[in-house]
């Protein structure tokens, strides 16, 4: 799922000079009131990713309402100044700028990928403005590259890593596997990283990682690697990665007759995945997810009716994401009782145990927050909600 | 000892099946630079050309593996033919690092085009027929590897039949061997040309059927890879030779598949590129290349 941010992104930079740039147009001013307070929501609305701008943004909208429905933030109504960033990551930068300097808002949401939203962080860090990134998963989008953390920048998503701890959990306690196996593509970020927090999550469980074997991305053959892997005996096999490959190694395992669990991480989400794979291969594979519309969670279960109902439409991933945001947001408000950037940017700091549509959020020191994650399994190639695990 | 062994016979059959792949790719490069001693480095492009065109004769037209796949060759071949006339044509008594150039441009032209006409989605190849695992003892192969294998040995004969008993085989050595003399004595080098692109694309299209079967997914960007891998294999037998390109194939697929066994599969890709370097240093005619003086 990342991956293809990442590359859409690229794409789009490569594209910028083809296309031609209009104005900043779509933006809604409104007069600076007494009664309001002004948030700005810069999203990818148009271009390559505008499904998840959009769809945050709809998310976000939706929990804005409900808070000024309830009377707002200690009497005043939120509105909010949306921005379109053309899901540039340089058109990103003067989205933001645009809201903050021309509509004086006091805190900043979005945009929906990492690429943008490191774009934008610098501007409202250097104006004291909070920041959350709904949906940007980066490890770097909080903390700075000496591992100290950005004062204004905060996410409503989990980060890769915790992905890992989640599974070795699953592994650990649900499958209760000792032995297991590592496929991960050693020429990605994304891979590498949970391949390893996975590995030291387990073996701190009394686990054993009895095989570990890489990959490269756009490799086609992996039976070599597979066979190997198959001589070590796993109880199972941890194949952190992107459908592409992982369709295609889940398929090649079951031909060789490796018929022991599968599994994996968000970037398996893609309906590509049983197309490629065959869905009699996917039994017995899970990932993780943090959003299924078969969570019977009663604060899932009211989102997705709440937002059907405003929408008439399902929500996905992305409209939660957004939705918590606006969520921690308004909490913050509240609480702070003030509209200063660094009070607020503390206020948010310190939420602890807020009810959002995905359970429950409290955020550790490098700014992410602490949720439950789904592991949902492939039955005939249908993601379906398996459990949830809290960590 | 007894699983070291049975992995070893593991990995020759996934080796063999990823070999002979490369060997049919290297086949139409060899028998091009045989001709025109131009490395066509759109080779791997016209395996990827091969693949869509399979794709849309079994999801499009609706048609079987077999003739699906004869389509694909047959669209390929023609493809080859006017790349041929178009891109080399022209360049024909222009420097050889020139048309070399032109091949890499080709290359580009075709990747690019495609993800244009295609997008760079990867497709899923539809399922043309259900695949069988077969056990041998602790040994497994599936229906796709043998079809795989076989369908290599069958258009390896085929191919070493026409060059090697029809006349338009014989027309063929005899341009790779002296084009002057060939024209001399009345042989059409440009229809020569022709066919041969025609015969190597095909073989490639072939390939890239095939892969569409065997992986189930294809995409415009497919062929560089086996497209380098298969230049290597090409040169490890002998560049210009039939029988070597085979070889070749074979012998860096089950390279390929033992140093991800028995090593890291992060080397496989070195160990590809390693031969390159030791055949070039060592033995630069390739396995059955015979040593031959340049004239000068």
């Amino acid at each position: 799922m990342k991956s293809w941010k990442k590359l859409a992104s690229a794409a789009l930079a490569a594209m910028v000079f083809a296309s031609v740039v209009s104005g900043c147009g779509g933006d809604k001013k409104e007069a600076a009131s007494g009664d309001t307070i002004k948030v700005g929501a810069s999203f990818e609305l148009t271009g390559n990713v505008a499904n998840y701008g959009k769809a945050i943004l709809s998310g976000f909208k939706m929990a804005v309402d409900e808070v000024n429905a309830k009377g707002g933030i200690n009497g005043k109504k939120i509105t909010v100044v949306e921005s379109d960033n053309k899901s540039e990551p340089s058109e990103a930068g003067n989205a933001v700028t645009k809201l903050v300097t021309q509509d004086k808002v006091v805190a900043v949401v979005g945009p929906a990928t990492s690429g943008c939203v490191a774009a934008s962080a610098p501007i409202t860090a250097g104006n004291k403005i909070p920041h959350i990134a709904p949906s940007a998963t980066a490890p770097g989008i909080t903390v700075d590259n000496d591992g100290k953390v950005k004062p204004f920048m905060f996410r409503a998503c989990f980060i890769d890593p915790f992905q890992g701890q989640v599974m070795a959990e699953f592994a650990n306690k649900t499958l209760q596997v000792k032995n297991v196996a590592i496929l991960f593509d050693s020429s990605n970020d994304y891979s590498k990283g949970l391949a390893d927090v996975f590995q030291k999550t387990l073996e701190s469980k009394g686990g054993t990682i009895v095989a570990k074997e890489a990959f490269l991305s756009k490799d086609l053959d992996f039976k070599a690697a597979l066979t190997k892997i198959k001589a070590s005996n796993p109880d199972a096999i941890y194949v952190p990665g992107y459908y592409e490959e992982v369709s295609k190694i889940i398929k090649q395992a079951r031909e060789i007759g490796l018929t022991v669990p599968m599994m994996g991480s968000d970037g398996w989400e893609s309906p590509k995945l049983a197309e490629i794979a065959g869905k009699e291969a996917l039994q017995n594979c899970y990932y993780v997810s943090a959003f299924s519309a078969q969570d019977q969670d009663p604060s899932v279960q009211n989102f997705i009716k709440a937002y059907k109902e405003k929408y008439q439409k399902d929500p996905d991933i992305f409209a939660m994401q957004g939705y918590n945001a606006g969520l921690i947001l308004a909490d913050a408000m509240k609480r702070a009782g003030t509209t200063d950037g660094t009070a607020l940017a503390k206020a948010i700091a310190e939420t602890k145990d807020l009810p959002v549509a995905s359970g429950k959020i409290t955020f550790d020191a490098n700014h992410n927050p602490i949720m439950g994650a789904l592991i949902l399994s492939l039955e005939n190639g249908v993601p379906t909600f398996k459990e949830k695990i809290t960590l | 000892m007894d699983t070291l062994l049975h992995q070893f016979f593991q990995q020759l059959i996934n080796g063999i099946s990823l070999g002979s792949i490369y060997a049919l790719i290297a086949l139409g490069y060899t028998m091009i630079y045989g001709i025109i001693k131009l490395i066509n480095f759109a080779h791997g492009d016209i395996y990827m050309l091969g693949a869509y065109f399979g794709f849309f004769a079994t999801t499009q037209l609706g048609l079987s593996f077999i003739p699906a796949i004869i389509l694909s060759m047959a669209c390929a071949a023609l493809v080859g033919i006017i790349i041929e006339r178009i891109a080399y044509k022209p360049m024909r008594n222009a420097p050889r690092i020139a048309i070399l150039i032109t091949a890499i441009g080709v290359s580009f032209f075709l990747e690019y085009g495609m993800i244009l006409l295609v997008s760079p989605q990867p497709r899923t190849f539809p399922a043309v027929f259900t695949p069988t695992v077969y056990n041998f003892g602790p040994l497994v192969a599936n229906s796709q590897q043998i079809v795989i294998l076989v369908s290599a040995i069958i258009l390896m004969a085929v191919l070493t039949y026409i060059v090697n008993k029809t006349k338009a085989g014989k027309a063929m050595r005899a341009v790779s061997f002296d084009a002057d003399a060939a024209r001399l004595m009345g042989i059409n080098i440009d229809r020569v040309i022709s066919m041969t692109f025609a015969l190597g694309s095909a073989l490639a299209a072939a390939g890239g059927v095939l892969v569409g079967v065997y992986y189930n997914s294809i995409d415009p960007l497919m062929g560089m890879m086996p497209g380098l891998k298969a230049f290597v294999a090409a040169v490890l037998g002998g560049i210009g030779i039939i029988p070597g390109a085979m070889i070749g194939g074979i012998i860096l697929g089950v390279v390929e598949a033992m140093v991800s066994g028995f090593i890291s599969s992060t080397f496989r890709d070195a160990a590809a590129f390693g031969i390159l370097i030791l055949i070039l240093l060592y033995k630069p005619a390739g396995l059955l290349g015979k040593n031959v003086r340049e004239k000068v």
